[in-house]
């Protein structure tokens, strides 16, 4: 099988964050009752006319700018002429030869460690369809035409990728990017985010390009995954039985995990674009770009690099912590108000934090303990109230009861003995009661200076400072 | 400018036209009269103009992101041939 290669090129579909639809003054919120969102210009009625929405314009500029790609000044919108009832027109009005943002790459950090730089072909602004529903009324599909006119930019990749993997590892970066851009709310459920994977294979140096099966709206980062890595089998068989490939569009199957052809949509291929004579072309000027580019957030690259210098974080840390903004928030929020080890707080944030989160299947805007909440446990292990074995203590019953740290210490009575006096009257009480191993560890038995830490440990039921205990046994069993 | 009648009838078929057979050889020659006039335009030496997409030379209006839509559901429905739950009924589509 190692004689062949994998190339990938991904086709995202990201729905943009606006009030209002792309070319209509109609909401866009996901959910509402079937057609209440869908208006005369959303429904292709006669007379109406499209007018753009700026906020839609300005995401697809932020987006560019942060693919390092060119916008272009002057970008033209064409009708995509297809018949289908979730489409009232007749077309969907899309971007073909001049689309606002060309050519630029996206940095990808891949599973082994490298980074890849993947290239973009271009994005394009177009408006999405409304949905069909085939089961809800007998013998008839129902159409809810709310998402017909929602705003979409079209993310096209080069054919870079070679594995399903590194293909998984960029569109979860892409995912990053948008959802930090705040164009997008990424949610892949509710269809905010959908991939359309262009698959092929070809012998390994061989320079020309195999023939590619495009597989359709995948709307998981796993399904993704399993579906090329299907389509990649069923086509090295193909050719290793000497068949051929055919150029088509496939369905993906979860239930099955295989990918099926979709022949129906054949022969409506020939989509006859031309510009859309209802639009004027759309200018973007370079005062606009400017203004786009005052307005940017940080972006994940750019954070990770902060992180790194700020918290003095390794390149590990400071990428995970960066992989989302609400994480990144998270943590930020929790060493501000902490007023901790940036170090210590990542290890709590990355460790205990997020293995509730995993174990519980809940995402970090749901954890049940807040930034705040964590940092009041993050200051009681800074001042040494806590061992950090107590601390994980602490932080399954703040888990459970939702209570701050200093309430759950004081509940369960947790704090760590840190008073000298309280702990020299424990290891002189543990010395009187082990006289013969008292003489042997005097005698040379360094070993049975575990003894004593477990019979210290036993009494304070864990509580002992380690290493105030440590240093003050070394001292009393020595004699002093 | 070459169209066969195979070509009319693909035509035909992509924009949902239904066309009685009889009238096939008027289409062919229309739409190769349409062609040829096409084709002269294109003779002309374009290169260093830049096309237009629209006869208005002026770019696009653009509006402010704003929800100005109410719910015209019941109203817009009443149009429509078949409606139930809210939704526009179609002959079921499968896939």
């Amino acid at each position: 099988m190692s004689e062949w290669e994998t190339v990938i090129g991904l086709e995202v579909h990201t729905q943009l964050l606006t009030q209002s639809k792309l070319f209509s003054g109609a909401a866009t919120a996901y959910g509402a009752e079937a057609n209440t969102q869908a208006c005369a210009v959303d429904l292709g009625f006669p007379g109406i006319l499209p007018v753009l929405n700026e906020a839609a314009v300005e995401m697809a500029v932020k987006l560019g700018l942060s693919l390092n790609s060119e916008i272009s000044h002057r970008s033209v919108f064409a009708r995509k002429n297809y018949f289908y009832p979730d489409l009232p027109k007749g077309y969907q009005i899309s971007q073909y030869e001049l689309p606002v943002v060309g050519k630029g790459y996206l940095d990808v950090l891949l599973e082994d460690g490298t980074t890849q730089r993947v290239g973009i072909t271009r994005a394009h602004l177009e408006e999405d369809a409304g949905k069909s529903l085939h089961d809800a009324i007998e013998g008839m599909s129902g159409i809810d035409l709310n998402r017909a006119g929602t705003p979409l930019l079209e993310i096209v990749s080069e054919p870079d990728l070679r594995s399903a993997k590194d293909a998984i590892a960029y569109l979860k970066t892409l995912h990053s990017l948008v959802v930090y851009l705040g164009i997008c709310d990424g949610n892949m459920q509710e269809g905010s985010f959908r991939c359309d994977a262009n698959v092929s294979v070809r012998r390994k140096g061989d320079p020309k390009l195999g023939t590619r099966a495009e597989i359709k709206n995948v709307n998981s980062f796993r399904f993704v995954e399993k579906a090329i890595n299907y389509e990649v089998e069923r086509q090295i068989a193909i050719l290793e039985d000497g068949g051929k490939v055919i150029q088509e569009t496939r369905l993906y199957d979860a239930d099955k995990n295989e990918t099926r052809s979709m022949r129906s949509k054949e022969e409506a291929h020939d989509y006859r674009y031309f510009p859309d004579p209802d639009l004027l072309p759309l200018h973007v000027s370079a005062e606009f770009i400017d203004h786009v580019r005052k307005n940017m957030p940080e972006l994940p690259a750019q954070k990770k690099e902060r992180f790194k210098s700020q918290y003095e974080l390794n390149e590990y840390d400071a990428t995970v912590l960066s992989s989302t903004r609400e994480l990144a928030d998270y943590y930020e929020n929790t060493v501000k108000l902490s007023a901790s080890s940036a170090k210590l707080v990542a290890n709590w944030v990355m460790g205990e934090l997020s293995g509730a989160l995993n174990k519980n299947n809940l995402s970090i805007s749901e954890s049940k303990i807040s930034a705040e909440l964590l940092a009041g446990l993050m200051k009681r292990i800074s001042d040494n109230t806590l061992s950090g074995k107590l601390a994980k203590t602490v932080f399954e019953h703040m888990w459970e009861s939702g209570k701050d740290a200093d309430t759950v210490i004081a509940e369960q009575g947790l704090q760590q003995v840190t008073d000298d006096s309280a702990l020299i009257k424990i290891i002189e009480e543990i010395i009187a009661a082990n006289p013969d191993q008292l003489q042997q560890y005097r005698s040379g038995k360094d070993k049975l200076f575990g003894f004593f830490v477990g019979q210290a440990m036993k009494v304070t039921g864990g509580k002992a400072n380690p290493q105030q205990l440590n240093d003050l046994l070394k001292k009393y069993l020595q004699g002093g | 400018m070459a169209l066969t009648e195979k070509d009319i009838t693909k035509i035909a078929h992509l924009a949902r036209l239904e066309i009685v057979e009889a009238d096939i050889p008027v289409y062919t020659n229309n739409l190769i009269n349409l062609l040829n006039l096409i084709a002269e335009m294109n003779a002309v030496d374009t290169n260093n103009i830049e096309p237009m997409a629209h006869p208005l030379d002026k770019p696009q209006r653009l509006r402010p992101d704003v929800i100005s839509e109410q719910n015209l559901r019941d109203y817009f429905q009443k149009n429509a041939p078949l409606a139930e739950a809210g939704l526009y009924l179609v002959p079921k589509v499968i896939e």
